[in-house]
């Protein structure tokens, strides 16, 4: 018996009439958990009733406690007929069950009805004593922590990373029961909640097995996810990393980057970086290049594969990049068909448990931002597809009449879960695979989606390939091997992870290598994506910016394998597009990177929609990306060659425009401005040294010289003028606004405390039955960009403001509808300040620090010449930064104006209490200004709603606000309940909304999570905090200087 | 091709004050979208008409949403919810009223009756249809609450809507004229406005109500003192006892003489105008003429006057005299009464003399 569970009824208010006779309602409330009901008095004739009940007290194995949520029930007692149900609420107690989270759940949660909305409050009281279980054999992994934040949690610290943890769970989705078509609509919501919220638990607990068995303490990057199958069933699933965390208390380890503050990041980890390789001071990490090399552009260093051809990706960029031509050459196309032809489908799965490995194997990892020196190398994306049939033969239950036991799933679906497990186990390998051959021996950013559409079921992995450093593993838990040799040569911490980790001579794919243009010692690619966020530790060229490629796609209308085959026949072409999108507009905004790449595709009965979001980004350590050259292929034509001539004229003046846009002045043009204080024979030496190094890389150049100069579009025939017209249409955003889909904006540092959470829906109708493709992808592109110029406009009042972490997901939910949901958070920063970049490490430390750290800034310049990245930065030599640093400080002391605006937050500071009613909403790991105290644990909340009088609650329109304003509600009355005043890294994992006018009924689910936690205005004495004031300073300072 | 479903929530709601403003006006979407095109919106930051569109409508379905709960903003306070602060503010401005509009309905009935002349009213004052609904509501809904509550009548309104001070008083002189239906309609009284009336309301509900005696008594501020308006009956002797009569003109007379140039009119007309206020005075026990009770002043009292020319500062040194001259009659025993009832008589009297 290893815990008592109590709960106590305090009260309710705000009910809804009952009785309509007497306008008030006779209340009392069934408080469930398990199998055990316990029932308060009536508190008759109030719509505000005063239960005061005794505490219920359930004593229940830990197991329950993790699987279970607490059940309140609200009715009205009626005594001659039925009593009616009013609303419930659902407990998770998983807060409870860490002794460092929340200790009691105490607040007014909303009472929520499936079919009228959120109906009255509740003030429910819940406690939980443990008692220690020393079984070694138990099932519960109670203590375990969840953080949805895909990054180690301000206020701990990670003593071990051990890897990847995944785990599913099936049953049938009660809604697709034979019973379900004689218990009412509300019956079959809250058996569908309530089985979701017990699988939600079981899961979690599985997956807190694992860990425990690795020897962790928590899983960070928690995602989960459903599936739902229709009639095959519900998985659900999730992924997560499974770390051993300490817990850092406030303040007292000031220099421990895991709590810094992200938009302080770049300079304080940059002083506090424990790089053992720190030759080289990011002060100086504008190299100047030697020579004035042109500009390569071609491959991006991805691979990407369908599971059934792995060869695929690796064709389609020798087409498009060493080909130097984003034509649709036939060649690599060709063979891919054939490829299609030979593939069978594997629509069965291999069931077989040989396949079943440890988790260990798969060195993934869900996180998206590291603590410094984790990321050694980043080799590119890696992703696998995979198309599959959901057969009702592994679920022999359906079908036959047998009863639905809730609690039974297990035995119910036993072989099922191993089916899907099978099936993720092939795309784990598959990605596994890709990572290898990049020469890299981990997945990071790695995440799994599902797109499902009747019984055809795309399976999608993505991750980025990269080699960590082993310090933070866990023994045996990366397969290094091969490649230790690498980290006998660090590398840099601002662009080490540029560097390629595979062999340069054996190349998994043709790319262009150059040297390093911050270190000039170790090769680059010259275009890099990946799906992590940008490290802190970055040099970053200008500014970021969302980029987006869209397509849509028809296909006939199929049943079965038919149509299996159809979808993964379209699927590489639709990946390869969607690549040659975001390559061109990649170029087109004169950037060299992407982060957080995210691509959706997701299948509808008559198309394919493919959704790509970025941030891409000019990395500084990269070559600059060539222009796009516009070439026709029938040349005497001379209007067409007019016509080319505008194109490429209007590309050339986009590129120019965007250049100022993001403010991306590269080195190069910066280069003549900078005097160079150095030394001379020791600039020469280096330089010669740099020069002799690069002799090889020199002698390649010369052979791609010329035909690679720009990246060359083909117009052959109208599609490809269709694609350059997209490519142009995407409008930038408007002055003061600035989008990304990254946790922060790469080049925006100093974040004000105005943030908005916000979630948008919108749903497109295709009324015109025979569009073509072109057609389509206009309207998928105009409805994502509409979407966004609604944003900035909704949101016009907090400019200068940068919409961050931007999340769209698209579905098709009925033949000509297509869906788009996005959730983003916009936040103010300052505008004066947000034009540099906090000034760097030497001049954040004081002076006697300095002494040690300048002897770097030295070397460097020597080694580097004067060109410094940024204008800012144009602190070479020991005497102007000593000025500088002085000056800094002076600034200082005669500006009270840091201090006075601390002094005056502090004073202002209502958070902390549980008085305060508002709850603020991140998408984003960390709120600006705002320093995160605890984290009482991770949200995991689904809802359905049902409607059946549409038009009167104001239409789909109409229904759906209220709804994701009531999910609002609900999460934020949750976090308050447990003491919390804000929600990180949340999420609307799921938004299915399906409609039937005509009978005035609609029914909605949503699926939400996010972190709870407590936090407060930072202090004056939060080292983050100063240390922003300082960095800030520093660059007026240096404005000042310059 | 169309746009199915457009939503968009946020944490805390986003409010464009000039839209909330067209909404309470009444405008259409449609409409509203034009005024603010012509507003220039879209210039300043770069939009098309189908984001205005879009805004507009999302905006307009957040007000028709957060309308519930300004109808019982009292539940406001409880709710989990991030936009309290906005949500009382959009309260005070759901709540204001257009003076005209008001003007028309003050002391009516708030009936479906008229309800259904809205659209005349509409037509009458220029306020959109839709505002004067709105507007007819929120009075029938606070009429309806405070109804059948204990205590102060503006305490009352300012708990349960959130209201500020002033706007709480209107409320209540609102509430007061409905509850007593005193006729403001008239062509007497057309210009008498509606802070003119409200202004008078306050006095009534603070002096000759059952909450100016006792206040813990349900309508405390609504019912006029029935006790009271039956003492009232007793000042009849000022105009029926002939030398009571005489005697209070001389001692006026005496005090008013060389102080006014209208002291002619005054002691000619002196017994006609006394009779006139305590007519009004005896006649309040029945309801119909507690109705016609800003009539009776307006005929009685302000209009001889004003055919007679008197200045704002005559009638006001007439009305203290007249009042005070009372006491000094010997054999005139409703002291009490007299000034409860005069005191309220006077400042009306002030307030309603003007142009």
């Amino acid at each position: 018996m290893p815990g008592k569970l109590k709960a106590k009824i305090v009260a309710g208010r705000h009910l809804p009439v009952m009785d309509r006779a007497s306008d008030l309602t006779d209340a009392f409330v069934e408080v469930k958990f398990g199998n055990t009901t316990f029932k308060t008095d009536v508190c008759h004739k109030s719509l505000n009733p005063q239960w005061n009940s005794e505490w219920f007290k359930f004593e229940v194995d830990d197991e329950d406690l993790q699987d279970e949520p607490l059940q309140i029930t609200v009715l009205d007692h009626d005594t001659y007929s039925a009593n009616d149900a009013i609303g419930k609420v659902y407990i998770d107690i998983d807060p409870l069950l860490c002794t460092e989270a929340a200790s009691v759940i105490s607040g007014w949660f909303p009472i929520y009805d499936t079919i009228h909305g959120i109906r009255g409050e509740i003030n429910v009281l819940v406690k939980v004593e443990l008692f220690n279980d020393l079984n070694r054999f138990r099932q519960s992994s109670c203590g375990v922590k969840f953080f949805c934040t895909t990054s180690i949690p301000r206020c701990y610290r990670a003593a071990m990373v051990h890897g990847f943890v995944e785990e599913l769970v099936v049953n049938e989705d009660p809604e697709y029961q034979w019973i379900d078509r004689i218990r009412t609509p509300r019956a079959s919501n809250e058996a569908r909640q309530r089985l979701i919220s017990l699988m939600s638990g079981e899961l979690q607990r599985k997956i807190g097995l694992k860990v425990l068995e690795m020897g962790g303490n928590a899983v960070v990057g928690y995602l989960q996810c459903f599936d739902l199958e229709g009639e095959s069933g519900l998985v659900v699933r999730a992924i997560g990393t499974a770390c051993t965390l300490d817990k850092v208390s406030s303040g007292s380890a000031p220099n421990t980057n895991t709590h810094v503050h992200p938009n302080t990041a770049p300079a304080s980890n940059a002083c506090n970086s424990p790089s053992k390789d720190g030759k080289e001071s990011p002060l100086a990490h504008g190299c100047r290049s030697t020579h004035n090399s042109p500009v390569h552009s071609v491959c991006s260093s991805q691979r990407l594969s369908q599971n059934f051809s792995v060869s695929v990706p690796t064709l389609i960029f020798t087409g498009m990049g060493s080909g130097g031509s984003a034509g649709k050459e036939a060649g690599p196309l060709k063979t891919l068909l054939r490829q299609h032809t030979q593939t069978a489908l594997e629509q069965r799965g291999a069931s077989s448990s040989g396949l079943l490995l440890n988790a260990r194997e798969f060195p993934f990892f869900t996180l998206t931002s590291f603590p410094p020196g984790f990321l050694v190398h980043v080799g590119g994306v890696v992703s696998a597809r995979s198309v599959k049939l959901l057969d009702r033969i592994h679920n022999p239950a359906l079908g036959n009449t047998r009863s639905y036991k809730l609690l039974d799933w297990n035995s119910v679906t036993a072989d099922e879960p191993e089916t899907r497990d099978a099936w993720w186990e092939e795309i784990r390998q598959e990605i596994k695979s890709h990572a290898k051959a990049l020469g890299c021996h981990a997945v990071v950013g790695y995440s799994e989606s599902t797109s499902i559409c009747e019984e055809v079921c795309i399976l999608s992995a993505s991750g980025t390939a990269a080699i960590l450093n082993p310090r933070y593993m866990r023994e045996g838990c990366l397969d290094i091997g091969s490649t230790d040799h690498r980290f006998e040569d660090p590398s840099p911490p601002s662009c080490g992870f540029c560097h390629i980790p595979y062999d340069e001579l054996n190349m998994p794919f043709p790319a262009q290598l150059t040297y390093c243009y911050h270190c000039r010692r170790q090769k680059v690619p010259d275009v890099l994506f990946t799906t992590i966020d940008l490290p802190s530790e970055a040099a970053v060229t200008g500014k970021g910016c969302l980029i987006q490629a869209r397509l849509c796609r028809l296909k006939k209308k199929a049943q079965g394998e038919v149509n299996a085959t159809a979808i993964s026949n379209l699927l590489p072409f639709m990946e390869y597009e969607l690549h040659t999108q975001l390559m061109n507009k990649l170029k087109l905004r004169n950037m060299n990177a992407l982060f957080g790449l995210h691509i959706q595709i997701s299948v509808g009965e008559n198309m394919l929609l493919g959704l790509a979001s970025a941030t891409g980004v000019y990395l500084t350590a990269l070559p600059a990306p060539g222009g796009i050259q516009i070439a026709g292929k029938t040349p005497g034509d001379l209007s067409n060659e007019h016509h080319i001539l505008t194109i490429q004229k209007r590309i050339n003046d986009t590129i120019a425009k965007n250049k100022e846009l993001y403010q991306i002045n590269p080195p190069e043009l910066t280069e003549e401005g900078l005097g160079s204080p150095i030394p001379e024979p020791r600039q020469r030496s280096r330089l010669f040294r740099s020069h002799s190094e690069s002799s090889d890389e020199l002698s390649e150049l010369d052979l791609s010289h010329g035909k690679k100069d720009a990246f060359v579009l083909e117009i052959d025939d109208t599609d490809a003028v269709e694609d350059i017209h997209s490519l142009l249409t995407d409008a930038p955003p408007p002055t003061g606004f600035y989008s990304c889909n990254t946790e922060i904006m790469p080049g925006i540092y100093n974040w004000t405390s105005g943030i908005q959470m916000f979630t948008s829906v919108r749903v497109f109708r295709l009324s015109n039955a025979n569009l073509t493709n072109q057609g389509l992808n206009k309207i998928f592109t105009d409805l994502c960009e509409n979407l966004l110029k609604s944003f900035y406009f909704k949101l016009r009042s907090m400019i200068p403001c940068c919409l961050c972490h931007l999340n769209f997901t698209v579905a098709v939910p009925e033949e000509e509808l297509i869906q788009v949901a996005v959730t983003a958070v916009a936040m103010t920063f300052d505008k004066d300040q947000a034009q540099e970049k906090p000034a760097e490490k030497p001049i954040n430390k004081g002076s006697s620090e300095n002494e040690e750290q300048l002897q770097f800034p030295l070397e460097l310049c020597a080694d580097v010449s004067s060109a410094n990245t940024q204008p800012s930065s144009k602190v070479s030599g020991v005497p102007e930064s000593t000025n500088v640093s002085s000056r800094v400080s002076s600034l200082e002391r005669c500006s009270p104006l840091p201090e006075g605006r601390s002094r005056s937050l502090r004073s202002s500071r209502s958070f902390g209490g549980s008085s305060v009613t508002v709850v603020k909403m991140t998408p984003l790991s960390f709120l600006p200004g705002i320093r995160i105290i605890k984290y009482l644990g991770i949200i995991n909340m689904f809802f359905i709603r049902e409607t059946t009088s549409l038009r009167e609650e104001g239409g789909v329109s109409g229904f759906l606000h209220s709804f994701i304003a009531e999910v609002f509600a609900m999460v934020r009355a949750h976090v308050a309940a447990l003491g919390g005043n804000a929600v990180v890294s949340y999420s609307m994992k799921e938004c299915v909304l399906m409609e039937n006018p005509n009978k005035n009924q609609a029914q909605c689910l949503i699926n939400v999570s996010g972190d709870a936690v407590i936090c407060v205005r930072e202090t004056d004495q939060e080292p983050t905090a100063s240390m922003t004031n300082i960095g800030q300073t520093c660059c007026s300072a240096n404005d000042g200087a310059t | 091709m169309a746009v199915e479903l457009d939503v968009f929530v946020g944490n805390t709601t986003i409010m464009d004050e000039e839209v909330y403003q067209l909404w309470l006006d009444g405008y259409t979407v449609n409409d509203a979208v034009k005024v603010r095109m012509e507003g220039g919106v879209l210039d300043e930051c770069e939009a098309s008409a189908d984001v205005l569109l879009s805004d507009t409508m999302d905006q307009y379905r957040t007000f028709q949403m957060c309308e519930r709960l300004l109808h019982s903003p009292a539940k406001l306070a409880n709710q989990c919810s991030n936009d309290f602060p906005l949500l009382c503010l959009s309260l005070f401005r759901y709540y204001a009223f257009d003076d005209a509009f008001v003007r028309e309905v003050l002391g009516k009935k708030l009936s479906k009756g008229t309800k259904k002349d809205l659209d005349d009213i509409s037509a009458k004052t220029g306020v959109t249809l839709k505002s004067c609904r709105r507007q007819f509501d929120n009075f029938k809904r606070v009429f309806k609450v405070v109804e059948e509550l204990k205590g102060p009548l503006v305490e009352n309104i300012r708990q349960h809507f959130l209201l500020s001070d002033k706007l709480a008083r209107d409320y209540a002189a609102i509430v007061f004229f409905t509850n007593n239906r005193f006729e403001t309609g008239k062509r007497k009284l057309q210009y008498l406005t509606f802070q003119d009336f409200a202004f008078c309301a306050g006095q009534l509900i603070n002096n000759w109500t059952v909450g100016a005696v006792d206040n813990m008594v349900e309508d405390m501020d609504v019912d006029l003192d029935k006790e009271f308006l039956q003492e009232l009956k007793e000042l009849k002797i000022l105009i029926t006892d002939k030398d009571l009569l005489d005697q209070h003109k001389s001692l006026v007379c005496t005090a008013l003489r060389g102080k006014t140039k209208a002291f002619n009119e005054m002691e000619a007309n002196f017994k006609n105008l006394s009779r006139g206020l305590v007519n009004i005075a005896a006649k309040l026990t029945n309801t119909k003429d507690v109705r016609d009770f800003f009539i009776d002043l307006v005929e009685k009292f302000i209009e001889p006057c004003r055919s007679d020319r008197w200045t704002a500062a005559d009638m006001k040194l007439y009305l203290t005299h007249y009042t005070n001259s009372a006491h000094i009659l010997d054999t005139f025993k409703h002291q009490v009464v007299w000034d409860r009832y005069m005191g309220v008589i006077k400042s009306c009297i002030f307030k309603m003399y003007h142009d």
